[in-house]
């Protein structure tokens, strides 16, 4: 059985310098993004999307973990967040606070119950149990059902900056995403994140190591739901709203897709696949429900050609870590 | 009481519905290493293939039972050939992720010609009205729908358990490469087996399409119930995806007549306690 991810090039100082070069590209390029008159609500958007990509990809590229219900800690945070600021009243840094808890409440729960089982069942319990809190959220009063919660105030982080202007609102984001990133890229790169490889690789013999493979998975889901959670927070500010579309199963596989396309296992994959795929659902809106044919088309081309991914295959064509 | 039995009747009718496909996603699995994610299209293929049959060419019910498995099968049979043969070999997660977007594409095509609403589909005469029981009325599709699964569902269970044909099937699933040296053509029986239960699904699809309507995302949320019976139940054997499935659809129609908000949740929930209790499912063996 071949391993999920091609990660076979060891992490030696040229992969690091490599990817601090790239990171930096990564974050002046979208440092500009106000200044070039690119529509920045579709940002945004898509920084939301990559930040919860990588954190799904946390799991399945360094874990060998595929969760398709990654959208439950999405929906529950923009829930949770949503209903702080709205009905609370809270201020937005006590808001994502609240969303990133209740993502992070969630993540203990599931992941306690979906670790217990390997491979596909795992992915089929993660995806029952996001349609068991769909349903939920469907019927709780607070969520408002078919019409989520809606309208929600923008107000001032840390009582200085205006989210309700879009510039703020998007270096706010920015930041968001690449403290998320950053978070993500320092666990890939410290002995957790070897152990993780480890267990991806070989679990029994992770396990005759001595390791509690049990645990570190279990802390790898939480540390994946929660930042999944805190991108969903995020998320509130940019769309104004929480609906029960982020919760539904249909969006988990758009975070898969995403991760697939950008690169299974590779650290920019993410992020570029979020933006393929959310650019792509902007410009091909007039086409209706064929984007999801078109949608299931990519799935099916990267499972059959195309399987490391964009970043993956650059990467594998220059022989780099990426 | 009447509701109880209504309510305990409907449960039996999904659980015909759960049975039919998880076993199909059973026979699946055994075979290909695959879970199937593309079932719920298949199995809403199976549907709409009976609704064509009879608005297009006047095929009624009755040789739409049969057509409509051998159609959606054959369809099922081209997916195993021309995509789902090359994964042999890889990690499991990539025949789900294949799947996955197999059904995507089937579901927004149908999408895109029927749009979201249901189509109807009528009883057929012969099992139109129903009987008084005594102590319930019992529409009679129904009761057939129920009787008709689960002889089909005993009869896949003897086929893979009893026959010569099943024997090797299993020796397959244990050792292929041993099979084949005994001069069994190893893939044309995958590509077989992909058929029988796809055409499982769309048996359950053309049961289904008079009682509930003909629509592009009937088998959508219904999938993912039947992967948290599978869950449940634990893909270990055969007579397990059976039985699970029965009995969760009683468990689920009780639970309508008792607490019916809890009536959509409550395979999940309890799937969560079976997985608390025994993580390899009721009759599940070690993954």
């Amino acid at each position: 059985m071949s391993a999920l991810t091609d990660d076979s090039l060891p992490v030696t100082p040229r992969a690091m310098r490599d990817e601090m070069i790239v990171f930096a590209a990564m974050a002046v390029l979208l440092g500009l993004v106000p200044m070039t008159g690119i529509y920045p609500f579709f940002v945004m958007q898509a920084l939301c999307f990559a930040l919860l990509a990588c954190a799904f990809n946390l799991l399945i590229g360094y874990g060998g973990l595929l969760s398709f219900g990654h959208a439950m800690f999405l929906g529950t945070a923009g829930y949770c967040s949503a209903h702080a600021l709205k009905v609370w009243g809270l201020s937005p840094e006590l808001g994502i606070l609240v969303g990133v808890a209740g993502a992070a409440a969630l993540s203990v729960v599931t992941g306690f119950i979906s670790i217990r089982r390997q491979g596909i069942y795992f992915s089929m319990i993660t995806l029952a149990l996001s349609q068991l809190l769909y349903f939920i959220y469907l019927q709780a009063p607070f969520t408002h059902g078919e019409d989520g919660i809606q309208g929600i105030p923008q107000g001032y982080l840390f009582g200085i900056f205006n989210l309700a202007k879009p510039t703020v609102l998007y270096y706010v984001v920015l930041a968001g995403f690449l403290g998320g990133f950053l978070l993500i890229y320092r666990t890939i790169n410290s002995p957790f994140g070897e152990v993780l490889k480890a267990i991806r690789e070989n679990e029994p013999r992770a396990i005759s190591l001595g390791y509690k493979t049990d645990q570190y998975k279990l802390l790898a889901f939480i540390l994946s739901g929660t930042i999944a959670g805190f991108a969903g927070s995020l998320k509130v500010f940019v769309a104004q709203n929480a609906s029960l579309t982020d919760v539904h199963w249909t969006m988990s596989g758009e975070i898969v897709l995403m991760t697939l396309v950008g690169g299974l296992g590779t650290i920019f994959g993410p992020v570029v696949g979020a933006f393929v795929i959310i650019a792509m659902q902007q410009y091909l809106a007039g086409f209706g429900q064929w984007v999801t044919v078109i949608q299931g088309v990519i799935f099916v081309a990267c499972v059959l050609t195309f399987r490391r991914g964009v970043i993956g295959e650059i990467a594998h064509y220059f022989r780099r870590s990426l | 009481m009447q509701a109880l039995y209504a309510q305990l009747l409907v449960g039996l009718i999904n659980g015909s519905f759960y049975a039919l496909l998880s076993l199909g996603l059973a026979v699946i699995f055994g075979m290909l290493n695959i879970i199937n994610f593309a079932h719920g299209a298949l199995y809403m293929m199976g549907a709409f293939c009976a609704y064509f049959l009879l608005n297009i060419t006047g095929i009624g019910y009755w040789p739409a039972l049969i057509i409509a498995p051998i159609v959606v099968g054959i369809f099922g049979m081209i997916l195993e050939r021309t995509m789902l043969q090359w994964l042999a070999g890889l990690d499991h997660l990539y025949g789900l992720l294949l799947t996955f977007g197999i059904a995507l594409i089937v579901q927004g095509v149908f999408q895109n010609y029927f749009g979201s609403s249901g189509l109807p589909y009528a009883i057929p005469d012969e099992l139109k009205g129903g009987m008084n029981l005594g102590f319930m009325f019992l529409p009679i599709y129904r009761g057939w729908v129920v009787v008709f699964s689960l002889v089909v569902c005993i009869a896949t269970w003897y086929l893979i358990e009893k026959t010569r044909l099943g024997a090797n099937l299993r020796a397959a699933t244990e050792n292929p490469t041993l099979v084949r040296a005994f001069g069994i053509n190893v893939p044309r029986m995958i590509t077989l087996t992909y058929g029988l239960g796809v055409g499982l699904a769309a048996l359950a699809g053309v049961l289904s399409a008079p009682i509930n309507q003909v629509r592009p995302l009937m088998g959508a949320d219904l999938i993912i119930v039947v992967f948290a019976v599978v869950v449940i139940g634990g893909m270990g054997s055969i007579m397990g995806s059976i039985i699970t499935g029965f009995a969760l659809g009683v468990i689920e129609g009780l639970t309508k007549y008792f607490y019916p908000e809890a009536s959509n949740t409550v395979v999940f929930v309890l799937m969560v306690l079976v997985l608390l209790v025994k993580p390899t499912g009721l009759t599940g063996r070690a993954a």
